[in-house]
């Protein structure tokens, strides 16, 4: 076992864990085979032929009662999209594990948030994490998250491709007893049983279709209430907790650096070393995507004068990329508009490194000067 | 292969898994198919559902006609989902999560669902063994969206997306032989079945569910609405697609084993196509001259096929 790769998060959080349905094609999948084939865990593994199968089994198994994860990336991930809907509809709390890469065309096998921000309005939880540890945590909380009974939905635990995914760090792991004891076993609320026998995913139509709709967008906003219980009660037992995003030297901000996963570190980083030369830069590394905490994101912009959003993904011909919607949209309603500037970068894994951000600091500094900035642009590309 | 454990008798004094009132077209066969499928059943049973006609009108929210578990997911994805419930249903057992020893876990699926969109989930839950028994009730065409033309569609037949006009004579292609494709998978049982020959369907049906690893059963099922034939003729039809031997009923064990059933066995000589095709509108185009030569090579094809069932199942 490679200490510190997300994938050993399974491996605790497995006596729990029922079912695990994988498709040969990440390090998380091979090593938990790894960890079946050694009898370290009692788990059933279902090596399916394909990602679509994958999900489509995930959903047959949390139908009857089993806790269940999963784990894929771009391609894969795109194949899945029709049953992602299918399973968060269905109100399965399945725990799928993203490993966020490119989506083809080229095909490219590199980090960014292409394939997350394809799925985000398929019904699923979005938690991006930033580091080897908060992946490991995360996923065990996910669990809890998912299948607490006022949320029954699934959870997308989101990991840079590469950054994260084949990341070796030192993370501190829970005591099996200790994981077992925070998850418990599953309680599912109607599963599919012999003894009394339910009909699961009818046609509804112009009746009905709406009323399902209307309940899972309910389920969706209980999300943040539930997460935060989850949250306590796993810092009882390990000290750590990480919120809805993380907010770093906000409170006197001036630009406020927003971006997702691993490019928080980046943008700390960037942010103390320009705070070293007086200017007032923060950072909120966004952590929950979905549900989006806009209340929560426009009181910790305050009155910043602009947010600076890095992002991994593009809307092809939207107003500007995914998360800066989200932000333009949350801070819509505050009295003093901040100034929101997008830049997409790291596109197909491209490295952002810290002048990157420098780079962004700069224009938008200069765009508060006129008083005016794109809605969007790239960085780090030949134009 | 042992025959089945249980009488006939009591298993046609079997309480009905799908209830009246569901919505499937008067004459249509699918309903009859799960009813008899539901004669075989012998205990704790799942069914996973194809999106598809029976799907549709059997489960119109809020009202279902399914006494059974069910599920349904997607239009390509019942085997799958069939392998995850299996799985679970055995791991939660083992767990003791699960007051059942043993769910008998059935998969169904249109023939779009089967033989085309849903064929990749299929091979895969063969491969994988796992013990389920997937049902394909095959009514020729995608009914449930209007009658286009499946991997299943007979040559000759006429849908919403292989016309027969003045230059074509409907779908010219042959009809996928989807169940020696199953076979080949070394599947532990593969059976024909047809819903007038109801005593065999029950016991093939048993069959599937009492061999070890995955078992299939491709069930004829006429379709009035598709087919433009009388509501009251269906089970005719089923009768005579075994007797002009478009679907001869057999079983395949292990993939090796061929086994000519005794409906097919006790046939002389085929019936010509020409009495089946005459039943249905689907084929009426047909009669004109111009597609003489046509029909000629149709006859020819199930006739060659019918040779060659014949000696796989060492008859002659
Ligand atoms: C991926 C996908 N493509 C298309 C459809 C639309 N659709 C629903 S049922 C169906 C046809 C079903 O045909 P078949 O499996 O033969 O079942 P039948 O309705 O004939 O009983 C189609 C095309 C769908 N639900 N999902
Ligand atoms: S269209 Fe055909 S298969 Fe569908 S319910 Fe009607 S008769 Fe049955
Ligand atoms: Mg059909």
């Amino acid at each position: 076992m490679r200490p510190g790769c997300p994938c050993s998060v399974s491996y605790y959080a497995s006596d729990t864990l029922t079912l695990v349905v994988l498709v040969e094609v990440t390090i998380i999948v091979e090593d938990f085979q790894k960890f079946a084939a050694d009898g370290e865990v009692h788990t059933a593994v279902i090596p399916v032929e394909s990602e679509h199968s994958a999900m489509s089994a995930c959903v047959g198994a949390s139908a009857i009662g089993a806790r269940v994860a999963t784990a894929s990336a771009s391609a894969g991930l795109a194949l899945m999209w029709e049953i992602l809907y299918c399973a968060a509809s269905m109100r399965m709390p399945i725990v799928f594990t993203v490993a966020n890469r490119a989506l083809s065309a080229p095909i490219n096998i590199h980090n960014d948030h292409s394939d997350g921000m394809g799925m985000r309005d398929s019904g699923f939880v979005q938690l991006y994490c930033q580091s080897s540890q908060e992946a490991y945590d995360t996923t065990i909380m996910a669990f809890k998250l998912a299948e607490d009974h006022d949320v029954l939905l699934p959870v997308m635990v989101g990991i840079d491709g590469f950054i994260l995914s084949h990341n070796v760090e030192r993370v501190e792991m829970l005591p099996t007893e200790m994981v077992h004891k925070f998850l418990g076993v599953r309680d599912p609320v109607q599963p599919l049983d012999p003894k009394n026998p339910i009909t699961m995913g009818p046609l509804a139509l112009t009746d009905y279709y709406f009323e399902f709709k209307e309940q899972q967008d309910r389920a969706m906003w209980r999300v943040p209430e539930a997460y935060k219980k989850v949250e306590e009660e796993f810092k009882k037992i390990t000290g750590r907790s990480y919120g809805m995003f993380e907010d770093y030297k906000t409170k006197d901000a001036d630009i406020i650096i927003l971006a997702m996963s691993t490019m928080g570190g980046t943008a700390k980083a960037v942010a103390d070393v320009l705070r070293e030369k007086g200017e007032k830069v923060g950072v909120i590394r966004l952590k929950m995507f979905r549900p989006f905490p806009s209340e929560e994101i426009a009181e910790a912009v305050g009155d910043a004068k602009a947010v600076m959003i890095f992002e991994k993904a593009m809307s092809f011909g939207a107003v500007t990329s995914p998360l800066a919607m989200e932000v333009r949209s949350a801070l819509y309603n505050v009295d003093k508009r901040p100034m929101v500037v997008d830049f997409v970068v790291g596109l197909g894994g491209r490295d952002v490194p810290p002048t990157t951000f420098v780079e962004g600091y700069e224009k938008t500094k200069r765009y508060l000067e006129k008083g005016q900035a794109p809605l969007y642009e790239t960085l780090g590309v030949r134009k | 292969m042992e025959e089945a454990a249980v009488s006939i008798k009591d298993m046609l004094q079997k309480d009905q898994i799908l209830s009246s009132g569901h919505r499937m077209c008067a004459g249509c066969a699918a309903p009859t198919i799960v009813k008899l499928m539901g004669m075989a059943l012998r205990g704790p049973t799942i069914v996973c559902e194809a999106t598809g006609c029976l799907e549709v009108a059997t489960t119109i929210y809020p009202f279902t006609a399914w006494k059974i578990p069910w599920i349904h997911v997607a239009f390509e994805n019942a085997a799958a989902v069939a392998s995850g419930v299996i799985e679970a249903q055995k791991i939660m057992r083992e767990k003791d999560r699960s007051e059942y020893e043993h769910v008998d876990v059935i998969a169904i699926g249109g023939d779009g669902g089967t033989f085309d969109i849903g064929f990749g989930a299929i091979s895969g839950m063969l491969e994988r063994g796992h013990d389920v028994v997937y049902m394909v009730y095959d009514n020729g065409a995608y009914q449930n969206t209007g009658i286009q033309r499946s991997g299943a569609t007979l040559p000759g037949q006429e849908t919403t997306t292989s016309w027969a006009g003045k230059v074509e004579p409907g779908k010219r292609q042959r009809k996928k032989p989807l169940a020696e494709i199953v076979a080949a998978h070394k599947t532990p049982y593969v059976a024909t079945v047809d819903p007038y020959h109801y005593r065999d369907f029950i016991m093939k049906f048993r069959k599937a569910l009492e061999v070890d690893g995955p078992a299939f059963i491709h069930a004829f099922s006429p379709c009035p609405r598709g087919w433009r034939s009388d509501t009251s003729r269906s089970i005719e039809l089923a009768k005579m697609a075994v007797e002009v031997g478009i679907h001869p009923l057999y079983e395949v064990i292990d993939g090796e084993e061929w086994i000519m059933s005794g409906p097919s066995k006790r046939i002389k000589e085929l019936t010509p196509l020409e009495e089946f095709w005459a039943l249905q509108g689907q084929f009426r185009h047909l009669k004109d001259p111009k597609w003489s030569d046509f029909k000629k090579d149709l006859q020819d094809q199930v006739n060659h096929d019918w040779e060659l069932l014949k000696k796989r199942c060492g008859i002659e």
